[in-house]
């Protein structure tokens, strides 16, 4: 056999878990986006782009489309919100990375460690454990009732500001070890060269410390950006279902709603908005990489 | 007495159960290339660290143009370094480098530019004001460390072995570039080398540290030709060191009982009828025709030699030492000693030192 058939079938494993992990489902999925409700449930194969239609318009009495905002309103807060969770998670993440990075060496696998400890408990467990602190009745509201500083603060659960603190908790893990990452590598003498040419703490941690750990940031809020446009658990739990986010709407289709490809369409939308993302991130990082 | 741009007194470091200085005092003076050179682990680095704010003194304090600096932070003393690995910011043009310091003091924008211009013009690097630094070759960024660092006009200029992470060729090259900054700027530069050479060549003063002290502070010369203790003759340069009996101490003079006989010349520190070691360097040591007139001629015999071009180092067994010799080669193909002939030799008594320790 030669060398580049070797290559070629030496790789079929590969793409054999690639073939039937990846693209059969996503294939699936696209295909099912096409189709047509079903009378009964379920759905009927087909060639139709009505479910897509339907993100952006509505069928009315008489039967003409007419636009409706409803699913792009989804849509648009899904994105607000998962590039809030990123800022918010980057703007914690590079302190606690840097404070990490700064500690003495045998300190650092043990905070590393405790950074990753909740992904030891499952999902819903750590979730659920903010309802408990959010919730009526809850540790916020009981201490601040305790020191008598409030009397009553209305519900903290199942609000926007809900949702973001367990996006942002669920995910800052995945921002502060790649913020870490390149905190770690960055060579002290440069934020010795800053305090030295007059540059204050705010300085330094602007202009050399921020700039120098961009690439882990970016690393960063891909894997924060991504997992937040497809969060379930999150507006289910904390937001109470009330307001949607494409995570949920998609479950919805699918559970609830019964309607297969609609659910399908809106994955797909999710999809190309991740790819439409990642894209743009590795052309900046090409960019980058050309001129640095 | 000219002004004292740095007052170190009675400065001690620990780290840990090591210390790192045991209390050294010294002045630094305005417009003074002022060279601190020891081993590593001897302190050197550690004292510049302490003058640009890295370190604090476990005791003592350190002034800088008669105020004490002792708890200002890094970012409020105007003392800027240039460091080992130079530090250069990769993300910024040199321009941005070079400006990041007026920056911070919050100069006027158009004062600022005209700074760097001038800046890069001194270091002869105009015409790369937008490249970065991962574009430019050792000695180019060496250059620009100088400018950045410059910029402000600080009060003194420290730098931390420089040249180390240049090759041969450049590191002369740059030798007397830094010599004609120092002297164009009139900035105080605090150098520091393990690089016997480069102290020698650079400064104005070397202050010698060895194990956490300073063994002696002294002009080029000084420390070369009147060593203050054995370590410094030994450090600086090559040197022969014979046992010493000292029978008479006079004057600063003694007159000791070696190896190659009765010598009298200048000491440090010698005491009657304590032991003492002389110091005789190789080059002051003449071999055959080159040993210098109305001096004692000894017979010895050469036990090997090394060809190094302009010198000949040999060893030559006298009266039971082996003493280390360096000819020059005064004339070209000079017919070099074999190993086992017999040679005279010869030296002044004054080129000598007696030191006590």
């Amino acid at each position: 056999m030669r060398l580049r058939d070797f290559r070629l079938w030496g790789l079929a494993p590969a793409w054999a878990i690639m073939a039937l992990t990846l693209i059969l489902p996503i294939g699936i999925v696209l295909l099912v986006s096409l189709a047509t409700r079903g009378a009964y449930g379920g759905f009927d194969w087909g060639l139709s782009f009505d479910s897509y239609a339907k993100i952006l318009f509505e069928e009315d009495w008489d039967g003409n489309l007419a636009f409706t905002p409803q699913y792009l309103l989804i849509i648009g807060r899904t994105l607000w919100l998962a590039t809030l969770t990123t800022l918010i998670c980057a703007a914690l993440a590079l302190p606690a990375a840097y404070t990490i990075a700064q500690a003495p060496g045998r300190w650092k696998p043990v905070l590393i460690y405790l950074v990753t400890l909740p992904f030891w408990v499952s999902m819903i467990v750590r979730v659920y454990a903010w309802i408990i602190i959010l919730g009526n009745d809850g540790v916020i509201e009981k201490t601040l009732r305790g020191l008598g500083l409030v009397t009553d603060i209305g519900s903290l659960l199942f609000t926007d500001g809900a949702m973001l603190v367990g996006l942002v908790y669920s995910y800052i893990p995945l921002m502060i070890l790649p913020v870490f990452a390149s905190i770690e590598k960055l060579d002290g003498s440069l934020i010795e060269a800053s305090h030295d040419l007059y540059g204050s703490r705010w300085v330094t941690a602007r202009r050399v410390i921020l700039p120098l750990s961009l690439p882990g940031v970016m690393a960063g809020a891909v894997l924060v950006f991504v997992p937040c446009l497809g969060a379930v658990l999150e507006p289910i739990l904390l937001g109470g279902g009330k307001t949607m986010l494409m995570g949920n709407l998609i479950q919805t289709q699918f559970g609830g709603g019964r309607n297969w490809p609609f659910g399908a369409a809106i994955a797909v939308t999710l999809m190309v908005l991740v790819m439409i993302f990642l894209m743009l991130n590795a052309l900046r990082a090409r960019k980058g990489a050309a001129h640095g | 007495m000219r002004n004292k741009a740095i007052e170190v007194r009675d400065v001690a470091k620990s780290f840990g159960s090591f210390q790192a200085l045991k209390g050294v005092s010294f002045d630094i003076y305005d417009n003074e290339f002022f060279t601190m050179l020891g081993p590593s682990g001897c302190g050197k680095t550690t004292l510049l660290r302490m003058i640009a704010g890295f370190e604090a003194p476990t005791s003592g304090s350190i002034r800088l143009h008669g105020r004490d600096i002792g708890a200002e932070p890094p970012h409020k003393r105007r003392v800027n370094t240039v460091f080992q690995s130079y530090a250069l910011f990769p993300h910024m043009t040199l321009e941005a480098n070079i400006a990041f310091a007026l920056e911070n003091l919050g100069w006027k924008r158009d004062r600022i530019r005209a700074r760097v211009a001038q800046m890069l013009e001194l270091v002869h690097m105009s015409q790369f004001a937008n490249r970065r630094p991962a574009q430019l070759s050792g000695g180019q960024r060496q250059r620009i460390a100088l400018a950045r660092a410059l910029a402000s006009e600080p009060e003194v200029l420290l730098l931390d072995e420089p040249l180390s992470a240049l090759d041969l060729k450049l590191r002369q090259a740059m030798r007397d570039e830094l010599r004609e900054l120092q002297r164009a700027t009139g900035i105080t530069f605090i150098f520091v080398t393990h690089d016997q050479e480069e102290a020698l060549d650079m400064s104005d003063r070397i202050c010698v540290l060895g194990a956490g002290e300073v063994q002696q502070i002294g002009t080029p010369g000084e420390v070369y030709e009147d060593p203050e203790n054995r370590f410094v003759a030994d450090f600086i340069g090559e040197t022969n060191f014979l046992p010493a009996e000292v029978i008479g101490v006079e004057d600063g003079r003694a007159t000791v009982r070696t190896p190659l006989g009765l010598v009298n010349t200048y000491q440090k520190g010698a005491r009657v009828g304590a032991s003492a070691t002389l110091s005789l360097r190789p080059e002051k040591i003449g071999l055959d025709e080159q040993v210098p007139e109305g001096v004692e001629r000894l017979r010895g015999v050469v036990s090997s030699r090394n060809y190094m071009g302009g010198y000949t180092h040999y060893t030559i067994a006298v009266n039971g030492v082996e003493l280390r010799v360096s000819k020059r080669n005064a004339v070209s193909h000079s017919a070099s000693l074999e190993p086992g002939r017999a040679v005279e030799l010869g030296f002044r008594p004054d080129s000598a030192r007696v030191l006590g320790q």
